[in-house]
């Protein structure tokens, strides 16, 4: 339009609507939080891995000046909650699981003086047997790591679980056994990934106030407030109209604060205390006792025929589910899901469980049970491209799956861009001249390639959009932002649907007792599903206003139209026009109130199709959509001390349509620096079921002169026809995989094949000399 | 545990607050000032996102006793929001894409501030080595660098 500012919306690289607050120091997070009369709390986690509980005395902890409440196991109640096994509480009652599990509970004046008689209260443990590893968990005759298993509430459909088993599935399409006759090349290993911690910024923290009337109030960094509220009902046995829950900025959280974390004792202890009580861990008790990535073993095993056509592929996967199930059912399923990879394969077993060990819960963490998977199955294509001499990205648009193929479990994949993710990478790399550059002196270089894909869909969403009597737009979805900037990307399509500038869009902050319902940031759910909501929301706002246009105009409501800038005038008249302000101003004295439009949906695509697969114990019956991505790696390994430099990453992802490019971008570049980190140096590692390395100085981060300066992200837009102006997600792809492009680009550089993570220059070293 | 006053020169302001001759400077900024900017990201000095100045220098507040601080000039990322070379910095931050999360903003935003104070042009080596200090987990650093390099002036990428 002439004469005015360009609409700020879909399509444009804005600014974060908090990046001001934020820059400035002015975000208030949890932690920053202060009521008055506020109590501050520190939690003690067990020193043994199993044991259990014989006596406890907190009197002398409870004389120390300051400290207003002790909470151990014995003052709780006794209500489990989880994801699909109900099997935790607030503090250990009876019997410790793993070292660092929250045994007893402080709250005091201050933090010094909660930290300070913690060391005053007395525990007798009796020391049992611990379960370390997946192979000891599954033994015969194995100590139960919870031995009243069996009368644990769960999700129905869990079938018949072996001794410490969390979960079993499996997805088998085809004949797997009798195709392995048909393949001319079949590659088998056994890969090992370990635990990764999830170590956002801001560490796990909680604010709870209690009223007169019992109602409760927790401000609290997670990534979803009605699993906060669903989870406190259950954990304090109050109503669910008894629990609000507010989430405040969060400093990261990548899945590690999609559970219940320190919610539940924090409400505990204001019950107590009748005041507003404050817990936030310390970086050590966050890393011992909230959550991580799952360690896994997988055993894969891939046949093709000559020409590179892929046939078959078996996968079995043992996830270490640590001591708590949590969400660890759900990472199989959607690692079973993803474990063929964005390939035909028509042949395909794919199985696996989730066992309990007794070391710190497993959970979501961006992949979500992918990248586990992925570092097999994307090694062993590339190990079929060196056995057949064929190029590794050949061989993958060879067998690429393309928009109307179907995903394995039969559902049909609607939007693909997977050929132009490889296609893009392959030119972005000038892939063919830098698989043949020659090496510097005393050095090895390789460069080579791994295919992505995820999902973004899943559960309950929804959204009301307001406009208000001055005609600016309040828009609330429930959603938690947790740092990846979905608010932003929400507003533009909120803007955009409305057909105005970003800058009249306010975004509800989550709250439980006014947001409607939002299952959850996670899944690479929230642009997709939030987004559809969103739009829909403000269709329905559209329509309201036609209406109300229409009876002014004295026209039909289809000669309505939108107009940029808040205006809707008779199509075909320019000068018949009125703003949103006219209309939303009628509309509060004809209907008595504002033009409130809502949507909600759960995702609404094809079923997974039982007569195609058989899919046991799957715990989803739909998903999602997909997202496609390819990713290249160049690295330069050190022939004396096997350190590997990462020199390049090219990474291609399809987004269906970028909303916000530059935020799309930051999702890919900071997916592919966590994905070098398990890749190259992050491990949590236990001896004897002690926690090694459970500091920030210890378990390394990749810092900024750790990182490489070339990460190149390349946005490819497929148009998926359900989603927001054509958008997907793509939150956790950029993570997924690294790690095996990695590890196929150490193996063109030096010859040799890694199957452990982290690829650390001492494993590097050891499996170069051993050639 | 006894509790001395304790008078430190903080954004300018002389400021009394009551304080354990343990505490650190970070625990009397945030518990006792309320001055939240500084981030408790690990409190043992590594993630950097605490970093304010002490007598014009980057420092983490994590790792000083607030005893330690009388005397001395502290500046928190609130003080600075005064300055020019804070504003443009921040602005170059927030259009380049370079903030997620934010929880390591305020100390990126200290330790960037200090490069543009000490002049001349900044690589974008020189960049990464200022925040090397600094962990972010959401960015990938990749915008962050190229935020300060674009205000900073330097030269390109050596593609090391």
């Amino acid at each position: 339009m002439d004469g005015e500012a360009k609409l700020r919306g879909v399509g444009d690289s804005l600014p974060r609507l908090d990046a001001g607050d934020k820059v400035g120091g002015r975000a208030r997070y949890t932690d920053d939080l202060f009521r008055p009369g506020m109590l501050h709390a520190a939690l003690m986690g067990s020193p043994y891995p199993f044991a259990r509980i014989i006596s406890c005395d907190t009197s002398e902890a409870l004389a120390l000046p300051g400290v207003k409440a002790v909470l151990t196991g014995a003052d709780i109640p006794a209500n489990r909650w989880g994801g699909f096994i109900n099997d935790e509480t607030a503090l250990a009652i009876d019997i410790v699981r793993y070292v660092g599990e929250p045994i007893a509970a402080i709250a005091a004046t201050d933090l010094a003086t909660a930290r300070e008689a913690l060391d005053l209260i007395e525990f007798e443990f009796e020391e049992l047997d611990p379960v370390l590893t997946i192979d000891a968990a599954m033994a015969d005759g194995a100590p139960l790591i919870h031995e009243n298993f069996a009368e644990y509430e769960k999700r129905p459909g869990q079938g018949d679980l072996a001794p410490n088993q969390v979960s079993r599935q499996s997805i088998i399409e085809g004949d797997v056994e009798a195709a392995w006759a048909d393949c001319n090349v079949v590659v088998e290993n056994t890969y090992e990934v370990q635990a990764q911690s999830h170590v956002y910024i801001e560490p796990c923290s909680a604010l709870a106030e209690v009223d007169e009337s019992g109602k409760v109030t927790v401000w609290s960094a997670n990534q979803s407030i009605y699993k906060v509220q669903a989870s406190l009902s259950k954990a304090l046995g109050l109503p669910m109209s008894k629990v609000r829950a507010i989430t405040p900025p969060v400093g990261g959280a990548f899945g590690g604060k999609s559970g219940v974390t320190v919610q539940p004792i924090t409400v505990m202890l204001a019950q107590k205390t009748g005041r507003p009580v404050k817990l936030t861990l310390s970086r050590t008790d966050d890393m011992m006792m909230m959550r991580s990535r799952h360690a896994a073993r997988v055993r894969v095993r891939t046949g093709a025929m000559a020409d590179g056509t892929l046939v078959a592929h078996e996968l079995d996967v043992i996830y270490d589910g640590g001591a708590y199930a949590e969400d660890s059912a759900a990472v199989l399923g959607f690692g079973l899901l993803m474990a063929r990879g964005p390939y035909n394969i028509p042949h395909v077993k794919l199985t696996g469980s989730a066992v309990y060990t007794n070391k710190l819960r497993a959970g979501g963490f961006r992949g979500f049970g992918n990248p586990q998977v992925t570092f097999g199955t994307e090694q062993q294509i590339d190990e079929i491209a060196v056995r057949l001499k064929m190029d590794p990205i050949d061989l993958r648009l060879k067998n690429a799956l393309q928009t109307g193929d179907l995903w394995v479990g039969g559902q049909t994949v609607t939007s693909c861009g997977f050929r132009e993710c490889l296609e893009q990478v392959r030119d972005a790399a000038d892939w063919p001249t830098r698989r043949q550059a020659p090496a510097a002196n005393g050095k090895r270089r390789g460069i080579s390639v791994a295919g992505v894909s995820h999902i973004c869909g899943l559960l309950g969403t929804s959204a009301i959009v307001r406009v208000l009597e001055d005609g600016t737009i309040t828009l609330n979805t429930g959603a938690v932002d947790i740092g990846q900037g979905s608010d932003t990307v929400l507003a533009q399509i909120c803007a955009s649907s409305l057909r105005l500038d970003i800058g009249r869009v306010n975004l509800v902050a989550p709250d439980s007792d006014a947001s409607p319902y939002n299952w959850g940031t996670g899944g690479t759910r929230v642009t997709y599903m939030v987004g559809r909501a969103v739009e829909s929301a403000a269709g329905a706002a559209l329509e309201q206003i036609r209406q109300h246009a229409s009876e002014i105009f004295e026209c039909a409501p289809a000669d309505v139209e939108l107009r940029d800038g808040g205006h809707v005038g008779i199509v075909g008249v320019p000068e018949k026009e009125l703003s949103f302000a006219e209309i939303s101003g009628r509309a509060h004295y004809v209907t008595g109130g504002p033009i409130i439009g809502t949507h909600a949906l759960v995702y609404d695509g094809q079923e997974f199709d039982p007569k195609r697969a058989l899919m046991d114990h799957f715990p989803f019956a739909r998903i999602g959509t997909y997202v496609f991505g390819a990713q290249v790696v160049e690295v330069e390994v050190d022939e004396v001390t096997g350190q590997v430099e990462v020199l390049n990453v090219w990474s291609a992802h399809d987004v269906g349509r970028a909303i916000n490019p530059a935020a799309v971008e930051g999702q890919i570049q900071g997916g592919v620096v966590q994905g070098l980190g398990y890749a190259l140096c992050e491990e949590l590692t236990w001896e004897d079921g002690q926690p090694t390395n459970p500091t920030m100085m210890d378990y390394k981060v990749p810092g900024a002169l750790d990182t490489p300066t070339n990460i190149h992200p390349i946005i490819v837009e497929s148009e998926e026809e359900t989603g927001p102006f054509g958008a997907k997600g793509v939150g956790e792809p950029g993570l997924v995989g690294v790690a095996p492009a990695v590890a196929n680009a150490v193996a063109h550089a030096t010859g040799v094949r890694l199957t452990r993570l982290p690829l650390t220059p001492e494993s590097v070293l050891r499996a170069m000399t051993a050639e | 545990m006894k509790r001395t006053l304790l008078e430190l020169n903080v954004n300018g302001e002389l400021q009394q607050a009551p304080t354990r001759p343990t505490a650190t400077l970070l625990d009397v900024l945030r518990d006792g000032l309320h001055l939240t900017g500084s981030k408790r990201g690990c409190d043992q000095g590594v993630c950097g996102a605490c970093t304010v100045l002490v007598d014009g220098r980057p420092a983490r507040a994590c790792l000083m006793l607030a005893v330690d601080c009388q005397g001395r000039r502290v500046t928190t990322i609130e003080g600075l929001n005064e300055s020019g070379e804070a504003a443009a910095v921040q602005q170059a931050l927030a259009e380049n894409g370079a903030i997620q999360c934010g929880y390591c903003t305020p100390g990126i935003v200290v330790a960037l501030v200090d490069l543009a104070r000490a002049g001349g042009g900044a690589s974008e080596n020189d960049v990464r080595r200022s925040i090397s200090g600094n962990i972010c987990r959401c960015s990938g650093y990749v915008k962050i660098v190229e935020a300060a390099v674009s205000l900073l002036g330097g030269k390109a990428s050596d593609g090391r």
